[in-house]
């Protein structure tokens, strides 16, 4: 049988991990993809209402681009892979 | 007025109306693709043909380190998924019914094979690139192309309801 420690090691400072910075992912504008496909690919893709994936889209038509999800490095390229997967012009970079 | 050619069935699934013609274009467009995507995948250089590109856009445009990584691991599968969709299109385009998955399928397969024309067509948001004559020698691609974007519109507006 174990006893229990009496004296419990407090866990140093150091040893905490700090999150990363989020990463963001972008879509940019290009002039092919359609205005309803880019609105019903955001809702599909990331579960977001009707309006914001039309704010999201009117975004990137009026000003070149928008940020349209960010978290871990991981998620992030998941979220670019299925934006590439139906053909949305999606990169990613640290939030700054 | 243009009859729509593609409805949510009351019986779940939609239901597809397409003349013979565009049938036809609809076989046509995907063996086509999918003679290009396998030639992107055997080029060992990235970027040679900057339409079929445009389907394996850069993750990391600043980082090209990451970017090689990035596509070391994730290429094959990007291919893999469109030609996924692509097969689904081949497989059923002759059909009358479809499920929301197989539509799906067709509205990414279509609008890959759009993305490759418009590319190439140099396609712009103002649409000052349209040929202005039935003569000029890309007015069938620009057909072609518009067709699919009606057709894409039709799907989605489908698939939205």
């Amino acid at each position: 049988m174990t006893a229990v420690p009496v004296e419990v090691k407090e866990p140093e400072i150091e040893d905490v991990v700090v999150p990363d910075r989020p990463w963001i992912v972008i879509v940019w504008n290009d002039p092919i993809n359609l205005m309803s496909y880019v609105t019903f690919v955001f809702q599909k893709l990331f579960g977001y209402s009707l309006e914001k994936a039309t704010k999201l889209m009117l975004d990137v038509h009026e000003k070149g681009r928008a940020v349209v999800s960010s978290g871990s490095r991981e998620k992030a390229e998941l979220d670019v892979f299925r934006l590439h997967e139906h053909g949305l012009w999606a990169t990613m970079e640290h939030d700054s | 007025m243009i009859r729509r050619r593609v409805k949510r069935s009351r019986g779940g699934g939609f239901d597809l109306r397409i003349p013979a013609d565009e049938r036809e274009l609809l076989r046509s467009v995907g063996p086509q693709l999918r003679e290009l995507l396998v030639r992107e995948a055997s080029t060992a250089q990235q970027g040679e043909d900057s339409a079929v590109s445009r389907l394996f856009p850069v993750a990391y445009p600043e980082d090209e380190d990451r970017q090689t990584e990035y596509r070391l691991l994730v290429h094959d599968e990007l291919l893999a998924s469109h030609l996924g969709a692509l097969a689904v299109l081949e497989e059923t385009a002759d059909s009358d019914h479809l499920d929301e998955d197989q539509l799906q399928a067709w509205m990414r397969a279509l609008n890959h094979v759009r993305l490759v024309l418009g590319t190439r067509l140099d396609v712009t948001e103002e649409g000052d690139e349209r040929p202005r004559s039935s003569r000029d020698p890309r007015a069938p691609a620009f057909a072609v192309y518009d067709y699919l974007t009606y057709l894409q519109g039709d799907i989605i507006e489908a698939l939205s309801v």
